[in-house]
């Protein structure tokens, strides 16, 4: 699957490694105005890593859900078009505003992705796409409340985390129970486990169900 | 600010350059669904293309969102650990001067109740003599006192959420603050060891143990939480040391984290069901 344009395989201390063209902001390597984007680090970055088709080609509309400091968001951002970035833990968020300010295309939000009618009247609908990497439990229930931010051939990029769901239950059970409950308001196009740089999540590419899908 | 009219967006009300206004209603305001906001920027002469609005919109959001977070930082554990001393005090010191109340307002009335109620009602009385007129207004400061705590209590519960989410779910907002001003701060809490932990408050009882006067104390503070009171007796020590623990890690979340971890409090009512049980079998 080839990359969305903004992101390409650079050498990186001799290994092919996935960057983009942007300031650094963790003290990540560079190679001219190109950065490492660690697929360890990242969990988009895993999936693009892993060959996984996110519909992105570049310069797409986006919404963040679960931002934290702004690692991956920033490589999103350097990438993507305008990108609405959710955190809601203020310690993080400081960090991602930092992130942010250097970033014009990047809209950091100190909000609770569980509600989204409070950054409704900021974040604008018929997105291209909604990545999503939130460790709360019920992290179909969020998908299932922000679709109304994306267009209908949009695409929801998810990271489930089976322990924020369940820390007892075996990663796979929990992972078709949220496919399950995802499968509601989403049509899911493909998945796969990111085990060789995350453990225990699996990342899932959707699209909105409509009338006629 | 709150509840913007269904169907406005963040800039309807706001001057394309007071960061300020924009901050409120980016902060405070929510409306049911989204639309397409740049285009309607753009009609209302908010902003004059799509690049411009952005512009627009990237300065306010960093901007809103920067104060927001020192917002919610500067509610910090040392507030949190002055308001629940103070409020401790306010309440001894209203209880205290309440028997004095009730002792002399006995000497002088005939129905004189006892307790922050009974110098509330003496409070209300209108003074004849001036040992009365003494007494009323003795009653008035312990009115006041009472108040404060009152006051104060609602803060600690308003403000212990945002310093300590999981740590204030796990123990409740007055528990959480508690064990922060016994430990110093949330980051002195988040270095101690459970056991630590488990006899914050028993410090006497502790050191008596460690000279060899006494049994090792089962619980300190935390003996006010439910799942250490309500256990029956002979399981309270597994009860004290589980919800310990479970405290330990939510004050280093806390710390070190600052998001609230739902799986955290699952383990703990499990683990104290399969306590409780025991007195079953």
């Amino acid at each position: 699957m080839s990359l969305p344009d903004g992101v390409e395989r650079r050498t990186f201390d001799g290994r092919e490694r996935l960057a983009t063209r942007g300031d650094p902001v963790y003290g990540e390597p560079t190679d001219g105005p190109w950065r490492l984007w660690d697929a360890g680090r990242s969990k988009l970055g895993a999936m693009l890593e892993l060959g996984l088709d996110t519909g992105l080609g570049g310069g797409e509309s986006v919404l963040y859900l679960g931002a934290a400091s702004g690692t991956t968001v920033s490589h999103v951002a350097d990438f993507c078009g305008p990108t609405y970035a959710v955190e809601f833990a203020p310690r993080p968020a400081r960090d991602l505003v930092d992130v942010a300010t250097g970033r014009r295309n990047l809209f950091p939000l100190l909000k609770d992705a569980r509600q989204p009618s409070t950054y409704a009247h900021v974040v604008e609908a018929e997105l291209d796409a909604i990545i999503q990497d939130v460790a709360t439990r019920g992290q179909a229930r969020v998908a299932a409340r922000n679709r109304q931010f994306l267009r209908d051939d949009g695409r929801l990029l998810a990271v489930v985390k089976a322990r924020s769901e369940d820390v007892t239950a075996d990663p796979e059970t929990v992972f078709d129970r949220v496919l399950g409950d995802l499968g509601e308001t989403y049509e899911v196009l493909e998945t796969t486990r990111l085990d060789r740089y995350h453990d225990d999540h699996l990342a899932v590419v959707a699209r909105p169900r409509t009338a006629d899908r | 600010m709150s509840n913007e009219k269904a169907g406005s967006g963040w800039f309807e009300s706001v001057p394309p350059d007071e960061l300020d206004a924009a901050r409120d209603v980016i902060q405070n305001g929510s409306v049911d669904a989204p639309e397409d906001w740049p285009a309607l920027a753009v009609d209302t002469g908010f902003a004059a293309d799509e690049d411009d609005y952005y512009d627009t919109l990237h300065d306010a959001t960093v901007h809103a969102t920067r104060e927001a977070v020192r917002e919610r930082e500067r509610a910090d554990d040392q507030q949190l650990k002055y308001s629940i001393r103070a409020m401790d005090d306010a309440e001894r010191t209203a209880n205290e001067l309440a028997e004095r109340v009730a002792e002399w307002a006995g000497a002088l009335f005939d129905e004189a109740g006892t307790g922050v109620d009974g110098a509330r009602a003496v409070a209300d009385r209108d003074p004849d003599t001036a040992p009365e007129r003494r007494v009323v207004s003795l009653a008035e400061r312990v009115t006041d006192l009472a108040n404060e705590a009152a006051a104060l209590r609602a803060f600690v519960e308003r403000a212990a959420p945002a310093v300590a989410p999981n740590l204030s779910r796990m123990a409740g907002p007055v528990l959480a603050a508690r064990l922060i001003a016994l430990a110093g701060g949330l980051e002195d809490l988040a270095k101690k060891p459970s056991g630590t932990v488990q006899v914050l408050g028993a410090e006497e009882a502790l050191f008596a143990h460690l000279a060899g006067r006494a049994p090792s104390p089962k619980h300190g503070i935390i003996y006010i939480h439910d799942y250490v009171r309500n256990t029956r007796p002979e399981d309270r020590g597994s009860a004290a040391r589980a919800l310990a623990g479970k405290l330990a890690i939510a004050a280093r979340i806390d710390h070190y984290a600052g998001d609230l971890r739902p799986d955290l409090h699952e383990e703990l009512d499990d683990r104290i069901a399969a306590i409780r049980a025991r007195a079953d079998s």
